[in-house]
C-alpha cells in the first residue's frame, strides 16, 4: 500500500503555524514551550500531571468539529501534537489585548494570590467557559480537580468561574472563537494520513498513518513504547528519566477512538479517552458516573485512555474493577492477528499481563447490563478527587425468581498485586438469599480473598475493613438505604 | 506614566481600609508575572542539580564521582570540600547544617554533592551516576521512638511554668491524661525552590532567590563563599507561595548556586524537581503531646501539665522558636491556674523541619483544644460550654503561662456573635437528632476559638526598613524589606503609602525586594509583614512630608499647619497645587525627595531563661463553626458548612484579608485531614509529590463557606492604621473541622467518650476511631448483659 511519509510535525501554536522535526522522543510540551519558545506563562509545578500549573488548551478536529480540551503540558510529548492547536495562557486574552472574561473575573474576585497556579487555572476555566454556558458548582469543581491552588482556598476561583459565564464566548472577545474557521481549515490541511518519523540522537518517534500501520510498526519494533495519553509514560520520563525510545504515538489514530454501542454492550477503541468514553458508558452504566468523575483530574481524563489503564497493568487502576465486574473482555492485536481474552485473565500477576511482544490492546468490549442486576462501584481514596485508589470495589449480583443469588462478580483494585475477583466472597453469596445475614457471611469470607499491603495510601487493616464494609454499603444501597456521602447529589446521573 | 489625567481632589483611589486587587493580579492571569525561572537567562547560563543520599543515617566511606564528572555536559561537581567559606547554613548558629553533607548523612535525601552542567537535564542525569559507599548507622524517624531511645534534642528545650503544678493537679477534683499525635505538613508552594546566581566583579555575586528572607540568604551565601555581606546582593520580586517553607530553606540552593557561579564565572540556576524539593526541604513539625489535666465538675480547668515533643529532623534550623511558639499557644484562649508546659525538640533522622504558617502555634493550640475536648466528653458536655468556662477574663484570670497579661481579649464577643450568626445551638440539636436515626452517615459540628500572639519571639526581628523615592514628576518608588509571596503585602504597603501622601495607588510603583536597598531585614514571617514594613514605609513618607511641609511653609510664607496633603494635591494656605507640580517645585528647590524609613515594635520583651515577658505586642482573635458528615463504613467525610468570624483589627484591605482567611482555613483543613507525611521502614519519605501527598482541592473546600471580618474590631495598640496581622491566625480555625469529625465519631458512643482523633484525620483514622468506639460500646453492652445475667 502506498503510504506517504513525513519527518516533521505541524501544528498551530497560538496564532502561528509551527513545523518542527528532529526533536527527542521524550521532549515534553512544557519544556519546549518554556525553553524553546520562551513562552513562560505556562508553569511547571510538579512535572507529573497532578497540579495543573502547566495546563494548556489543545484543539483538535473530532468528527469534523474543532473542540478544545485541557491537557498537562508537563507530561505530554511534543510528538503527540501533530495537527492540533496548542493554546497557552499568552493567547487567552481578548483579540483586542484586553483581559478575557475568565481573566477579568479572576482579577475581580481576587482569584489569584501568589499567582503561580493561576495561568493553569485560567486555562482550565477558559475551556469550561467555552464548553459550558451555565456551569454549576459541580461542573466547576470537576473542571478544577486537576488544578491545585495552595493560597486561596478556591472560593474566589469558583466565584470567578460563575462570574465569567455571564459573558458569552464570541468573535470579539475570544481569539479561539475568532479564528475558529481558519484553525479548522489549518488542522484539516495538516491531517494528510502520512506516517511521521522523527529521528533524534535520543531515539525515534513514530506517528503511524493508521491502525494497520501501527500494527506493522509495533510488530517491527516490539520494544517500542506505545504512548496514548502519556499520563503514565510521561512520568517514566519526568520522574524516572527512563529511556522510552522508540516511541509510537497512537493518540491521533481515529480508528482507535471508535465507540460502538448496541444491545450487546459497548466496544471502546483502545484510544478512547476517559472523557470521550464517559457519555456512552454512563448512559449504559449510570453507576459508573461517580467513579468516572473521580479518575485523575480533568486534564488526565482528557488525555488518559481506558485502553492504557488496562494495558499498563496497574493494581490500582480505577477502571479494571468495574470492567471485570461487568465481565468485560479485551481484544489484543499483533500484526494482523487478533485474540480476545476476558479482562480478568489479562492480569496475570503484579507487573505481568497476558500480552506478547508486539501485541497491543486494540479494543475493550463491555457487555450490557441486564435488567434487575445489582451493580455498583466504589472508590476509596485519602482525598476524594484526583487521588489514586486506596481500594476500589465493584459488585455485580443477580438474583433468581426466588430471591436467591444467581451470580456474583466482585472485583477489587488495591487489594492484591492485580485487580482481582473475590472468589470466596462470591461463593458465599451464590445460592443464598440476598439478605443481611448472607452479606455478613460474604463479608467474613472476603478476608480469604485478599492479603492487602500497607503503604502511604492505607494500611492493610484499613483496606480489608473498608473492603468488607463496602459489601455492606452495596447491600444497603440495593435496599434503597442511604449509605454514602454525596457532595452534589443531583449531579450523580448528569 | 501615561499622559496626566485630572486626579480627584476629594478622594484617593486605593488608600487604607479599602478592598483593592493584588497589585500583580492582571499579570498573574495573563502569565506575564515573572517568577525566577521565567527570567531571561544570560548567555552561557549553567544549571545545577543536587545528588542526594539514599540512606537515613550513615557514615560515608567512599564517594566516587568520576562517572558524574564524565557525564555529558558536566562542567563541575561540588562537594562539601569545595565550599570556599564555611560549609554551614545553620540559621541557629549551631553549626549543625552543612551546605553539602561530608562525613555523615543524617537523613534520607540529604544533598551530598551538586552537579553543574550545560542543561538542567544533563545535570539531573549526571547526578544519578554517583557511587557512594556507606556504613549504615541506627536511625529514628518517629518522635516517640526517638524519645524512647534517648535520642538527643536539637536545641534547648523551653519550660513555661506558673503556679504550683503538682499541688494544682493534686487538688483538682477530676484528672485526665492523654496523648495526641499531630502530623506535619509539606508547604506545597506551587513554585518550588529556585536560586539563580549571577557572578559580578571581584568577590561580588547577585542571587535571585525564591526566599522569604533575603537578608539571611545574603548572610548565608557570604558565609559559604567566605566573603563579607557587602559582596552579596539577594533579590526577589515574588514567590509562587512560601508559607514559611522559604524562610530558611532557600539558603542551601542559593549558597550552592553562588559557589558554582563564582567558581565557573557563569550564571548558574538551580531548580530541584518537585519530588526532590519535597524530600530535601523541611516541613511543619510533627508533634506528640502528652498531657495531664486537673479540672472540676463544672468543666473549669485547674491545672495543666503537658509535654510537647516535636520531630525536628537532623538539625536545629528554627526548631527552637517553633517549639517555643507551640508552648506559647497551648493555652489558646484559656486560663490555666497552675501550669507547666515543656518542649522536647527531638532530633530525628528526617529532613530538618522548619517554619510553616503558625510556626508551632497550631500544634500547641491543637494540643490545648484536645484537652478541652477530653474534658467535655468526660463530663458529657458540649465542648463549647467547656471553652467558655475557661476563657481568659475576670479578676486574676488574665495571665498566660509566660506571664504576659492578656489585655486585648475579645474572644467572648467573637464567639457569641458567631454562635448566633451561625445558628450553632439549633444546628447542633438538629445534628444530634439526625445521628440518632442515621446508621451509616453521622454528622458533627464544632465551634473553636483562636487567639494568636503577634510578634517574633526573637525580639530583635521586630524591626523593618523601607526606601521611598518621590521622583520629579510626582511618581513614587516603593521598596521595603518584606517579600511578596501572594499575601498582598506589596499592595497593602502601597496603600499605606498612598494614604500617607494622599495620592492614588497607581502613583506608586512596587519594586523587587533587594538587600541592596533595604539592609538587615527580617524574614517575611510571623504574620508581621504588613505590621512592620507598613510602618517603615509610613515612616519614610512622613520624613519626606516633613521636609515638604517645611519647604512649602517657607516658600509660601504660611505656618506649617496650613500645608495640607489632600487627595492628589497639596493645599498651601489658599493655594492648591497638583501633587506632581508641587513635587517638581520642591525638587527645583533642592528638597531631598527620598527617605529610608524604619520601625521597631515597641513594648515587647522576652526572657527565655525565666520564661517570663511580653513576647507579643498584641493578639489576633477569631472563631469558626464547622459542620461535617462522615461515613461510618469507610471513614470518608466531607465538610458541609463553615462559618468564620475573624479579627483583622481595622482591616487595611478587607478583600485581601478575606483571601488570607479562606486560604489559611483550607490549608489548615488540609493539614488536619488529608495531608499525611508517611515514612517507610527505611526512613524514606514516600509522600513527596502531589500524586501521593494530597492537599485540598476545590471540591474539598467547605460546601458552604461564610467568612466575615469582625468589622467592629480595632487594634488597641497603635499598629499600622489599627489593623492586625492576618497571615497565620486563621490557619488554626479549622481545628473546628477536626473536632466536628470527632463529634460525628463520638455519636457512636452517645458522645460519652472522647473520640481522640489524631491528625491528620484521614478516612482511615476516622474509620479506626469509629471502630474503637464501636468496640467500646459492644464491650459495655456485653458487660451490661453479664451484670444482668448475674
Amino acid at each position: 500500500m502506498a503510504q506517504s511519509h513525513r519527518t516533521s510535525i505541524r501544528f498551530r501554536l497560538n496564532d502561528q503555524t509551527v513545523e518542527i522535526s528532529g526533536f527527542a522522543p521524550d521532549l515534553t510540551l512544557l519544556d519546549w514551550l518554556r525553553l524553546d519558545r520562551r513562552l513562560t506563562g505556562t508553569k511547571e509545578g510538579c512535572a507529573e500531571g497532578d497540579c495543573g500549573a502547566c495546563t494548556v488548551l489543545v484543539g483538535r478536529i473530532d468528527n469534523g468539529l474543532l473542540s478544545y480540551e485541557t491537557v498537562n503540558a508537563c507530561i505530554r510529548f511534543v510528538g503527540s501534537f501533530d495537527a492540533t492547536h496548542v493554546v497557552t495562557v499568552e493567547h487567552l486574552n481578548r483579540p483586542d489585548g484586553g483581559l478575557s472574561a475568565v481573566q477579568q473575573a479572576m482579577v475581580d474576585n481576587h482569584g489569584s494570590q501568589c499567582g503561580f497556579c493561576t495561568p493553569g487555572i485560567v486555562a482550565s476555566l477558559h475551556a469550561l467557559w467555552l464548553a459550558e454556558p451555565e456551569p454549576t458548582e459541580a461542573d466547576i469543581e470537576r473542571q478544577l480537580q486537576g488544578n491545585l491552588c495552595r493560597c486561596t482556598g478556591y472560593e474566589p476561583i469558583v466565584k470567578a468561574a460563575i462570574a465569567a459565564a455571564k459573558t458569552i464566548p464570541a468573535v470579539e472577545n475570544d481569539r479561539l472563537v475568532a479564528a475558529y474557521d481558519a484553525t479548522t481549515e489549518a488542522l484539516a490541511e495538516f491531517t494528510d494520513g502520512a506516517r511521521v518519523t522523527i529521528e533524534n540522537e535520543r531515539g525515534t518517534t513514530y506517528l503511524p498513518a493508521d491502525l494497520n500501520d501501527l500494527a506493522a510498526l509495533y510488530e517491527a519494533h516490539p520494544k517500542a513504547t506505545i504512548v496514548a495519553g502519556s499520563t503514565d509514560v510521561g512520568l517514566w520520563v519526568t520522574k524516572h528519566m527512563r529511556d522510552i525510545a522508540p516511541v509510537i504515538h497512537i493518540g491521533h489514530l481515529e480508528e482507535l477512538k471508535h465507540i460502538k454501542t448496541d444491545e450487546a454492550g459497548i466496544t471502546l477503541g483502545a484510544g478512547v479517552s476517559y472523557t470521550s468514553a464517559r457519555g456512552a458508558l454512563v448512559a449504559m452504566y449510570p453507576q459508573l458516573a461517580e467513579l468516572w468523575d473521580r479518575i485523575g483530574g480533568e486534564q488526565v481524563r482528557n488525555m488518559g485512555t481506558v485502553g492504557g489503564n488496562i494495558a499498563n497493568g496497574s493494581p490500582i487502576g480505577d477502571t479494571p474493577p468495574p470492567l471485570i465486574a461487568l465481565d468485560a473482555s479485551v481484544t489484543l492485536r499483533k500484526g494482523d492477528n487478533r485474540r480476545t481474552v476476558p479482562l480478568v485473565d489479562f492480569f496475570i500477576e503484579y507487573g505481568k499481563q497476558d500480552r506478547q511482544a508486539g501485541e497491543f490492546v486494540e479494543s475493550i468490549f463491555v457487555p450490557a447490563l441486564e435488567d434487575d442486576v445489582f451493580f455498583a462501584v466504589y472508590k476509596i481514596s485519602k482525598r476524594r478527587d484526583e487521588d489514586i485508589s486506596a481500594l476500589c470495589g465493584a459488585f455485580h449480583v443477580t438474583t433468581d425468581d426466588e430471591g436467591l443469588v444467581a451470580s456474583a462478580r466482585i472485583a477489587f483494585g488495591g487489594m492484591a498485586g492485580t485487580p482481582k475477583r473475590a472468589a470466596t466472597a462470591e461463593a458465599a453469596l451464590i445460592g443464598q438469599p440476598w439478605s443481611w445475614d448472607t452479606i455478613q457471611a460474604a463479608r467474613v469470607a472476603l478476608a480469604e480473598d485478599y492479603q492487602p499491603l500497607s503503604d502511604w495510601r492505607a494500611s492493610a487493616e484499613y483496606r480489608m475493613l473498608a473492603a468488607q464494609n463496602l459489601m455492606i454499603r452495596f447491600f444497603l444501597e440495593t435496599c434503597g438505604a442511604p449509605a454514602r456521602i454525596e457532595r452534589h447529589p443531583a449531579m450523580a446521573e448528569a | 506614566m501615561d499622559a496626566p489625567t485630572p486626579r480627584s481632589r476629594t478622594e484617593i483611589s486605593g488608600g487604607a481600609h479599602v478592598a483593592r486587587k493584588h497589585d500583580s493580579a492582571h499579570k498573574h492571569v495573563t502569565g506575564s508575572a515573572d517568577y525566577i525561572d521565567d527570567m531571561a537567562e544570560p548567555a552561557g547560563t549553567l544549571h545545577g542539580y543536587l545528588g542526594l543520599t539514599d540512606r537515613a543515617h550513615a557514615r560515608i566511606t567512599s564517594l566516587d564521582l568520576d562517572a558524574v564528572r564524565a557525564s555529558e555536559g558536566v562542567m563541575t561537581v561540588l562537594t562539601g570540600a569545595d565550599v570556599p567559606g564555611s560549609n554551614d547554613i545553620s540559621p541557629s548558629d549551631r553549626n549543625d547544617e552543612p551546605v553539602l553533607a561530608t562525613e555523615k548523612v543524617l537523613f534520607h535525601g540529604q544533598p551530598v554533592f551538586a552537579v553543574i552542567a550545560e542543561t538542567r537535564e544533563m545535570a539531573r542525569r549526571a547526578a544519578k551516576r554517583a557511587v557512594i559507599g556507606y556504613e549504615d548507622l541506627p536511625y529514628f524517624t518517629d518522635v516517640r521512638a526517638a524519645m524512647d531511645a534517648d535520642y538527643p534534642l536539637v536545641t534547648e528545650p523551653l519550660k513555661l511554668e506558673r503556679g504550683d503544678i503538682e499541688a494544682g493537679l493534686a487538688a483538682s477534683p477530676l484528672r485526665l491524661k492523654g496523648e495526641m499525635r499531630i502530623g506535619g505538613q509539606d508547604h506545597f508552594y506551587l513554585e518550588g525552590h529556585i536560586a539563580f546566581a549571577i557572578p559580578g566583579e571581584d568577590d561580588e555575586v547577585t542571587v535571585w532567590s525564591s526566599t522569604q528572607h533575603p537578608s539571611e540568604v545574603q548572610h548565608m551565601v557570604a558565609h559559604a563563599l567566605g566573603v563579607v555581606s557587602n559582596a552579596v546582593t539577594v533579590q526577589v520580586r515574588r514567590m509562587g507561595g512560601g508559607f514559611g517553607g522559604k524562610e530558611t530553606q532557600s539558603n542551601q540552593f542559593a549558597a550552592i548556586a553562588a559557589i558554582a557561579a563564582k567558581k565557573l564565572n557563569r550564571a548558574v540556576k538551580i531548580r530541584p524537581d518537585r519530588d526532590d524539593d519535597m524530600i530535601i526541604t523541611g516541613k511543619r513539625h510533627d508533634f506528640v503531646v502528652d498531657y495531664d489535666v486537673g479540672y472540676d465538675e463544672s468543666g473549669v480547668i485547674h491545672a495543666v501539665d503537658a509535654t510537647f515533643a516535636a520531630r525536628c529532623g537532623f538539625s536545629s534550623d528554627l526548631s527552637g522558636p517553633v517549639t517555643d511558639r507551640a508552648l506559647f499557644h497551648a493555652d489558646n484562649c484559656y486560663f490555666y491556674q497552675d501550669v507547666r508546659l515543656v518542649s522536647k525538640p527531638m532530633m530525628t533522622n528526617t529532613v530538618s523541619n522548619t517554619a510553616f504558617r503558625g510556626f508551632g502555634g497550631p500544634q500547641g493550640m491543637l494540643g490545648g483544644e484536645r484537652m478541652i475536648e477530653d474534658v467535655a466528653y468526660a463530663l458529657g458536655r458540649d465542648p463549647l460550654e467547656i471553652r467558655k468556662a475557661n476563657f481568659y477574663g475576670g479578676e486574676g484570670r488574665n495571665v498566660t503561662p509566660y506571664h504576659q497579661t492578656v489585655e486585648d481579649n475579645i474572644i467572648a464577643r467573637i464567639v457569641e456573635d458567631l454562635e448566633t450568626s451561625s445558628d450553632y445551638q439549633a444546628r447542633r440539636a438538629e445534628i444530634i437528632d439526625f445521628n440518632e436515626s442515621s446508621p451509616v452517615i453521622r454528622r458533627g459540628i464544632a465551634l473553636t476559638p483562636v487567639k494568636f500572639g503577634i510578634s517574633f519571639t526573637a525580639t530583635w526581628y521586630n524591626q523593618a526598613g523601607a526606601l521611598v523615592h518621590v521622583y520629579q514628576d510626582g511618581s513614587i518608588h516603593l521598596n521595603h524589606g518584606g517579600t511578596e509571596m501572594g499575601q498582598g503585602l506589596n499592595t497593602k504597603v502601597a496603600q499605606v503609602l498612598a494614604e500617607e501622601f494622599q495620592v492614588d495607588l497607581d502613583t506608586i510603583r512596587i519594586t523587587a525586594t533587594t538587600t541592596g536597598k533595604v539592609p538587615n531585614t527580617s524574614a517575611t514571617a510571623a504574620s508581621s509583614g504588613t505590621d512592620l514594613n507598613g510602618m517603615a514605609a509610613a515612616n519614610a513618607a512622613q520624613q519626606i512630608k516633613t521636609r515638604l511641609v517645611a519647604f512649602a511653609s517657607e516658600k509660601f510664607s504660611v505656618p506649617p499647619e496650613q500645608v495640607e496633603f489632600i487627595p492628589n494635591h497639596v493645599r498651601i494656605g489658599n493655594e492648591l497645587l497638583a501633587f506632581g507640580d508641587f513635587i517638581k517645585m520642591a525638587y527645583q528647590a533642592r528638597i531631598q525627595l527620598s527617605a529610608a524609613g524604619f520601625y521597631k515594635t515597641p513594648d515587647i520583651h522576652w526572657d527565655r531563661a525565666s520564661g517570663r515577658g511580653r513576647p507579643f505586642y498584641y493578639f489576633a482573635y477569631g472563631a469558626a463553626v464547622s459542620e461535617v458528615s462522615i461515613d461510618t463504613l469507610t471513614g470518608e467525610y466531607q465538610v458541609d458548612r463553615v462559618d468564620v468570624l475573624h479579627d483583622a483589627g481595622k482591616s487595611l484591605n478587607p478583600a485581601l484579608d478575606i483571601g488570607q482567611i479562606e486560604g489559611a482555613f483550607v490549608q489548615g483543613m488540609g493539614w488536619l485531614t488529608t495531608e499525611e507525611l508517611w515514612w517507610d521502614g527505611k526512613g524514606r519519605l514516600r509522600t513527596h509529590a502531589p500524586s501521593t501527598y494530597k492537599i485540598p482541592l476545590a471540591s474539598d473546600r467547605p460546601k458552604v463557606f461564610n467568612v466575615k471580618l469582625a468589622d467592629w474590631a480595632e487594634n488597641r495598640e497603635p499598629t499600622i492604621r489599627r489593623s492586625k496581622a492576618v497571615g497565620e491566625p486563621p490557619f488554626m480555625l479549622p481545628i473546628s473541622v477536626l473536632e466536628a469529625l470527632g463529634m460525628a465519631v463520638a455519636s457512636i458512643a452517645d458522645y460519652q467518650v472522647s473520640p481522640k482523633l489524631d491528625a491528620p484525620a484521614t478516612p482511615e483514622r476516622v474509620l479506626m476511631a469509629v471502630e474503637r468506639l464501636k468496640a467500646m460500646v459492644a464491650d459495655a453492652e456485653m458487660s451490661g448483659e453479664d451484670e444482668a445475667n448475674v
